[in-house]
């Protein structure tokens, strides 16, 4: 039994030994060429004049590129088409690629890009929420909204009521591994390219748009990132089309990689967000009406933001049935680094914003914030367990059509494909159900038994109280606690991106070739579905090849993202596996006079009735009685129905659970703080690798806790980004875990028919940090009467600033 | 110019070495030794960590701010090299195996590289050892399991190895009269000798530990000429007591100059910890950390609230000042073209110094404000204050004012309250991205009530809290 066991990452041997390979480790032909942009240190402005003498003259450049010497158009984004690879005229950001040298090495590439003389004629950078609020400079025609019943009125009518507003800051991926992409020229213009990318399909897809070559021309092959966090589902294009363009134009291999600093500075981050809140409530806290204001701050380009900023909207209610609510979302337009995809991709911030609200509530009732959250919760589900959830059918109301023809130029397989794909007919919900916001019922919720049984582990009451005594006898260190959940919403928002292929072949001497369309950054993605494809043959886990993601194996493939790469291609690699199985099994069981049902496939061998043969021996045999071994297989996510610009529909198959415990001490003379403990229970439904699982738990929650703490980005008042090196931008180190760190699997399968009953778990365990943010305002809230109304991240000044405003009224 | 030093166990000799190549990129590039991995080239991820060995012992150090040079008669281990000769797994490779240390693998062979440095040198303060090793998948926790259950299993024999390096045949390497043309790096073995050499080229680079350097030519991309390394002056790397008091030699390293102040003064010892990191406290200097002026370097405000005395020399003239006088401006210090600093001497002292770093990040974080104090306490009365400051002002500073208000008062809450305006006679910080000036402001005035505080034994630091 292959799946369910806690087995070590495929490549773990590699990694600790230095042999695992990243794309710049391949070894390249003589005579490769090395590329790097010349940036734009203004923000905002029209070229006017550019010098490029001196890059050209600098040792080892081969030449130098402008928007003006390309072809043809060529263009980076996932979404609009709005991103040129070459400024081509304005400058949006600082940080924007104005050129690019191809030289002989990396350094003489980079040298000779500092050497660029740009004049730009400034214009005034938008550069804030608040800029971009003045000038109206927003994405889309205005603010989406998605409404439920009469929040306006509920909060009216309400007993009590409490308003307020959160800032929190963006996040810097840090993949250890910056981005990296070499194209290989081939014969008739085709081209190979190598990239550290989430999205194989959208690097073939860019780089065949900008070459003016069908799709087929170009092959994408990925075997691992060095992390990637959402940094590389749309961030590597620039990269793989810059190579591919100077590849064409030279006939040589090009490879490019980012410096960290330019990393820091070219790349989008984590949106930052603007959340205004209202709700009213009752005197058990129950939450009658909220409305949200959300402001995005997305960058100079539209990127994913569309899709992030729904997701934000989509996670408003976290674990909280809302009864009336008003979420209002603003896609901002500024001169900064395009806001992109990272883990949760709006989830987190749209989740903050609930969470602050239920603590301000709590505060303003002087309870516990938990009895708060608990009262607010979804009713559980009438009966659990798998396979009882209501099915959809009927009652289809049609939404309104916005179907616009999708420009050739635009990436279908993108999430930024959103704006142009119309709206699905969506359900009506069943009747009686609690539903979300956006009108999906919520049928799966099991957060009653976590929290009580979290609640229990961890000791929260008595520690609770145990840190309230300590806060009534100290003066300087403060302590604080909170319990949060997570409810995470997994698929795709745009439903037809809930597919994936895969290619499995059996080889003659039982060895098994695996291939699907997820890409491996660090998760165990791979692992995880080898196991699977070892299960469904009944073979060791050896006899599985784990490959590179390729695009010339499964085609048309969506971004490892959205938490969806064992659900999905764990299931298309089982459909493509029980293709073979049964191929074998209808083979031998004519050979043995049987019945198909009687092959078994177990412990390495193939069963017919009294006559066992090993795997290997089987397949020969049926490679010996032309029994095709190979397979394509293919699997699309039932049930899902979304029209995003109603806010209705069903656009999540299932429901992702968790909830942790965080305590935290903080120095009330300086700000400083500290992790003390931190208790997780997470819901992974049946666990296909609760080793792989548990590490995407302990990894999500601290580089959560990082995004809401010391991880801060800033840009000085011209717009150029200051925090852009691991000097001046900090992650959390190893001395930043919690000192107390239990982390635990809840046991159960997942209701819905996922591979195996598990549950997706790259995303959610990130948002269990907002536990650490909490319970900092906690602390903070006893240095006086006020709500602390902290703002993220919490860096020691934060806390500081706002332990003096609650203590001085300063 | 040649140098040579032993690779993953097998002797390398290596002619015409450009003096600013770094370790990483000759080990990618010409060696094919991809296993170390640039992260951010600046030393501050430790992806690139490298083992080097010498007389010393073995430490970690970042390959990427690493020069060729610098490597001249020593050791050096790479992740291809922490496996045995046969490919057995050392017990930390094992270990993270084990217990699921890897997730995207990008940071694993710098990881293992300082924790096969950590075992070999019987460290077991981990989060020490790995401070400076970041990683972005796995929140730590699975990689200090790892480094726990290693720390059981002996130190593989293949390791041992390098212990007992000798390389009689290349010690003159380049030679302290080496080179000769312009771009010739120089290798001086005495002070004398390096006296010498910047009487001749007082424009030299000198470079000691390449922590800051390395990142003028990593990230400015500076070409340097000359430059003159200093790693094998040992005269310049001794730690002496003398009738003034601590005499130490500006190539000590930090993480010796920690050893030396544990018993001294144990609060300098546990802010130097937080000193970079372990790979960075191994390759850097107290004499390069006061000698480039670094407003927010950490060494020079405890230096100076010892009352430290700095030395410095040009040929065969030395000079001796206190400390804070070396500092005149922002970028410039009382240091005449050929001089060098050769020492700084603390005096002897009852121990009443304490070190508050200040930093977004607790450990491996360039200091927002760095306070240290030593006040003398007598019959309730303060008799002395030294207080000191790092990123309050362009260069490190004393606070006067606040020295001069508080000395001859009561120790007392109320003596600390009354001192409180002449902070802003000290001091007009900047702010910036690490902190705003009102912060630093604040937070400094606070750090006096904190040494306060735990003057009186009342705890004020969170990391000495537990859950």
């Amino acid at each position: 039994m292959s799946v369910t066991r806690p087995l070590p990452h495929d490549a773990a041997p590699l990694h600790v030994t230095g042999q695992a390979r990243y794309v710049d480790d391949i070894p390249v032909p003589s005579g490769t060429l090395h590329l790097a942009f010349g940036l734009s240190e203004v923000a905002a402005g029209v070229i006017t004049a550019m010098d490029l003498s001196a890059v050209r003259a600098a040792p080892g450049v081969v030449t130098v590129l402008t928007a003006g010497d390309l072809e043809r158009d060529a263009d980076t984004s996932p979404s609009l088409h709005d991103e040129p690879l070459l400024a081509d005229g304005r400058v949006h950001y600082a940080g924007q690629a104005l050129f690019l040298v191809i030289a002989d090495s990396h350094l003489a590439a980079r040298r000779a890009a500092r050497l660029g003389k740009a004049e730009i004629a400034e214009s005034k950078p938008l550069l804030t929420i608040d800029d971009a609020l003045a000038a109206d400079s927003r994405f889309e025609d205005g603010p989406r909204i998605y409404e439920k019943g009469d929040a306006a009125g509920a909060i009216a009518s309400a007993p009590d009521t409490i308003e307020g507003r959160l800032e929190m800051g963006g996040q810097e991926h840090f993949y250890l591994e910056g981005q990296a992409a070499l194209a290989l020229p081939q014969e008739g213009g085709d081209m190979v390219v190598l990239a550290s990318t989430q999205h194989p399909s959208e690097i073939q897809h860019k780089v065949a748009h900008a070459l003016g070559i069908p799709m087929h021309g170009v092959r994408v092959e990925c075997r691992r990132m060095g992390g990637g966090f959402g940094g590389k589902e749309s961030q590597g294009n620039a990269l793989a089309i810059a190579c591919a363009l100077a590849a064409q134009l030279t006939g040589k291999p090009c490879k490019m990689r980012y410096d960290r600093d330019d990393d820091m500075v070219i790349t989008g981050k984590r949106h930052d967000f603007r959340i205004d809140y209202r709700a009213g409530f009752d005197g058990d806290g129950r939450v009658l009406g909220v409305e949200f204001t959300q402001y995005a701050r997305c960058g100079w380009s539209q990127d994913l933001s569309l899709p992030v900023a729904d997701r934000a909207m989509l996670h408003s209610d976290n674990a909280y049935h809302l009864p009336a609510a008003r979420i209002v979302s603003h896609r901002l337009k500024t001169n900064t680094q395009s806001a992109t995809a990272f883990r949760g991709f709006g989830g987190p911030q749209g989740m903050l914003g609930i969470e602050r609200v239920m603590d301000h509530i709590a505060h303003a009732l002087g309870r516990d914030p938990l009895e708060v959250r608990r009262i607010n919760y979804y009713a559980p589900p009438a009966k659990s367990g798998p396979g009882t959830g209501h099915r959809y059918g009927g009652a289809f109301s049609p939404g309104q059509s916005r179907a616009r023809p999708i420009p050739d130029e635009i990436d279908p397989a993108s999430r930024g494909a959103q704006s142009h794909m119309p709206p699905d007919a969506v359900p009506q919900p069943p009747e009686g159900a609690q539903t979300t916001p956006y009108g999906q019922p919520v049928e799966d919720f099991i957060l009653h038994e976590m929290t009580e049984a979290l609640a229990e582990s961890a000791d929260y009451h008595a520690r609770r109280k145990a840190v309230r005594a300590w806060n009534a006898r100290n003066e300087v260190l403060k302590k604080g606690i909170a319990l949060t959940p997570v409810k995470f919403g997994i698929s795709f928002t745009l439903t037809h991106l809930n597919q994936a292929g895969a290619l499995v072949h059996v080889y003659n001497d039982g060895s098994i070739h695996l291939n699907h369309g997820g890409t491996e950054m660090g998760q165990g993605l791979f692992q995880k579905v080898a196991q699977v494809a070892a299960h469904r043959f009944g073979v060791p886990l050896e006899a599985v090849k784990i490959t590179a993601t390729d695009t010339g194996k499964v085609p048309n493939t969506s971004a490892t993202a959205a938490s969806s790469g064992s659900d999905l291609n764990g299931m298309a690699v089982k459909a493509a596996c029980d293709t073979i199985r049964d191929r074998m099994a209808a083979f031998l069981a004519e050979y043995h006079q049987s019945d198909p049902a009687e092959v078994r496939f177990e412990d390495g061998k193939v069963l017919v009735g009294e006559h066992a043969r090993s795997f290997a021996e089987a397949a020969k045999l049926a490679y010996e009685h032309r029994v095709s071994l190979s397979s394509t297989g293919f699997y699309k996510t039932p049930k899902l129905a979304w029209d995003r610009i109603r806010g209705l529909g069903r656009p999540f198959f299932y429901f992702a659970y968790g909830a942790a415990v965080t305590e935290v001490a903080v120095d009330t003379l300086t700000g400083e703080n500290r992790i003390l403990r931190a208790d997780i229970l997470h819901d992974a439904g049946a666990s296909l690798n609760p080793a792989i699982d548990i590490g995407q738990i302990e990894g999500g929650y601290v580089q959560g806790a990082g995004w809401l703490t010391t991880e801060e980005l800033v840009w000085d008042a011209q717009g150029r980004l200051t925090t852009h090196a691991p000097s001046t931008y900090k992650i959390p180190a190893c001395s930043d875990r919690p000192d107390v760190f239990n982390v635990a699997l809840w046991e159960g399968a997942n209701r819905e028919e996922t591979i195996y009953r598990s549950k997706a778990v790259g995303e959610p365990p990130f948002m269990l940090g907002i536990s650490a943010f909490l319970a900092l305002s906690n602390a903070v809230a006893s240095c006086g009467a006020a709500y602390p109304a902290l703002d993220a991240p919490a860096t020691a000044e934060r806390v500081f600033m706002t332990v003096e405003r609650l203590r001085h009224g300063v | 110019m040649d140098i040579c030093f032993r690779l993953n166990g097998e002797p390398v000799r290596l002619t015409r070495v450009s003096p600013t190549d770094t370790l990483l990129d000759w080990l990618r590039d010409r060696r094919g030794l991809t296993g170390t991995k640039e992260g951010c080239n600046e030393g501050d991820c430790g992806a690139c960590t490298v083992m080097v060995t010498d007389a010393r012992g073995a430490r970690a150090l970042n390959a990427c701010i690493l020069f060729l040079p610098q490597l001249h008669g020593r050791a050096v281990r790479t992740v291809e090299g922490i496996a045995g000769p046969d490919g057995t797994l050392h017990p930390v490779q094992r270990a993270m195996i084990a217990h699921h240390g890897s997730q995207c693998g990008f940071c694993t062979p710098g990881f293992i590289v300082s924790m096969a440095v950590a075992h070999f040198n019987g460290e077991r303060e981990f989060d020490t050892a790995l401070a400076g090793n970041l990683c972005r998948c796995t929140g730590y926790a699975p990689i200090i399991r790892a480094a726990e259950a290693a720390s059981q299993e002996p130190v593989p024999d293949w390791l041992r190895e390098d212990t007992s390096f000798f390389w009689p045949e290349i010690s003159s390497g380049g030679g302290a009269e080496g080179g000769g043309g312009q771009t010739a790096p120089l290798l001086p073995d005495t002070s004398d000798a390096l006296a010498a050499l910047l009487e001749r080229s007082p424009d030299t680079v000198l470079i000691a530990g390449a922590t800051d350097v390395g990142l003028w030519v990593t990230k400015q991309l500076r070409e340097l000429k000359p430059v003159a390394f200093l790693h094998r002056c040992a005269d310049l790397q001794r730690i002496e007591e003398t009738d003034a008091g601590l005499r130490v030699g500006a190539g000590v390293t930090l993480d010796r100059l920690h050893d030396a102040m544990v018993p001294r003064h144990p609060s300098f010892a546990a802010m130097i910890r937080r000193y970079g990191a372990a790979q960075v406290r191994a390759a850097a200097t107290i004499g390069g950390n006061i000698a480039n002026g670094s407003p927010i370097g950490d060494g020079p405000p405890a230096l100076i609230a010892l009352g430290a005395t700095l030395h410095l020399r040009k040929g065969d003239t030395r000079r001796t000042m206190p400390l804070e006088d070396f500092f005149l401006d922002y970028g410039r210090q009382d240091r005449v073209a050929g001089e060098f600093v050769e020492a700084v001497t603390i005096p002897a002292q009852p121990d009443r110094l304490r070190c508050y770093k200040l930093s977004k990040r607790f450990d491996q974080d360039i200091s927002a404000v760095c306070g240290c104090f030593s006040i003398t306490v007598e019959d309730g009365t303060v008799a002395a204050a030294r207080i000191a400051f790092g990123g309050m002002a362009g260069i490190p500073k004393r606070a006067a004012h606040v020295e001069a208000a508080i000395v001859g008062q009561p120790w007392s809450a109320a003596t600390i309250a009354a001192a409180a305006p002449e902070w802003e006679r000290d001091f007009t910080p900047l702010s910036d991205m690490r902190a705003s000036a009102r912060y630093r402001l604040a937070t400094a005035r606070n750090m006096l009530s904190r040494y306060f505080h735990e003057d009186q034994g009342t705890p004020a630091s969170v990391q000495e809290l537990r859950a």
